[in-house]
């Protein structure tokens, strides 16, 4: 699954976005010295083997009204970590789902996003989550955020980044 | 936003296809002309309610790295940190949150090298230690935020 040259020239040439254009595949394309038969082939099968996630918008959340973000951030048995992450997905309330590494003074190993457009709606999701008996005794903590400095994606294989 | 710019942030968090002619099957399921589609989507991104039309990658199997990392800052010295931490272009988000870990931000870098490097960086700048809290395991990443 290792990335060709041609790969990574795909990766970078279309991470800043597609063009608005009819056929904006074809577009790319011919800015790679590519058919648009190839670019699709490639895309599509970097979608299949994973490294694209997936292909579609990215929304700004904050500009959409969801501006009561919050981390919450959970203490969970190491032994209980699959079934409280399958309880959280299974509302479809949370954005993200990860279990990450404990630290001194810091008990919490999964953590999730909720987007609300008021601290109310996102303490309401909340509820909603502690509602799931495997997450209704749980030790969690509530970070929402204050202030956005940087919100972009991250950048691959950009030419001329590597050195 | 009206009821079409809504339907269309809504169809397209669905996913967006990989074929010759995309944006005319968009419309098509939306219900209205190409042209259309193509206009509401450009005033979407200019008006910053979407920001990136495109692939979002899976960092590792990039060889790249995606790293969560905490700071404690003192309130009186946040912005000069915030200052150091936002210029560094290997930083992609970077959020102040309520919490004695007041700073949170995303390294993302080509290489784990670079990570540990931009961390370092980081912290010798600022003089305060990072806690990276990297991904042990993704159990979710997608959700659609009705529009």
């Amino acid at each position: 699954m290792a990335l060709n040259d041609d790969d990574k020239a795909v990766i970078a040439a279309v991470q800043a976005g597609l063009p608005l254009v009819e056929r904006p595949y074809a577009a790319i394309a011919e800015e790679l010295g590519m058919t648009e038969d190839q670019l699709i082939l490639t895309l599509s099968r970097l979608v299949d083997q994973g490294q694209i996630k997936r292909f579609g918008v990215v929304v700004r959340h904050h500009e959409l009204g969801y501006r009561a973000n919050a981390m919450v951030v959970w203490d969970v048995p190491d032994e209980q970590v699959a079934a409280a992450a399958a309880a959280m997905v299974e509302t479809q309330l949370v954005s993200l789902c990860y279990r990450r590494p404990r630290r001194p003074g810091w008990p919490y190993n999964l953590f999730c996003m909720l987007h609300g457009r008021s601290r109310e709606e996102t303490l309401g999701k909340l509820a909603t989550l502690r509602l799931q008996p495997e997450l209704a005794e749980l030790s969690c903590e509530v970070l929402f955020s204050t202030r956005r400095f940087k919100q972009r994606g991250a950048r691959y294989h950009e030419k001329g980044e590597e050195a | 936003m009206d009821a079409l710019d809504k339907a269309i942030v809504n169809q397209l968090q669905g996913g967006f296809p990989i074929t010759d002619r995309p944006y005319a099957e968009v419309a098509e399921t939306l219900g209205i002309p190409e042209a259309e589609l193509l206009a509401r989507l450009e005033s979407l991104l200019s008006r910053g309610i979407l920001s990136r039309f495109g692939p979002m990658y899976h960092a590792e199997r990039l060889g790249g790295s995606l790293i969560l990392t905490a700071m404690q800052v003192p309130s009186e010295d946040y912005e000069r940190v915030a200052e150091i931490v936002n210029a560094m272009p290997e930083i992609a988000h970077n959020y102040e949150r309520e919490h004695v870990l007041n700073m949170w931000f995303v390294v993302a870098t080509e290489t784990p090298e670079a990570a540990q490097a931009a961390l370092d960086a980081i912290a010798e700048k600022t003089g305060y230690p990072v806690y990276p809290m990297p991904k042990l395991k993704e159990f979710f990443v997608g959700l659609r935020l009705e529009a």
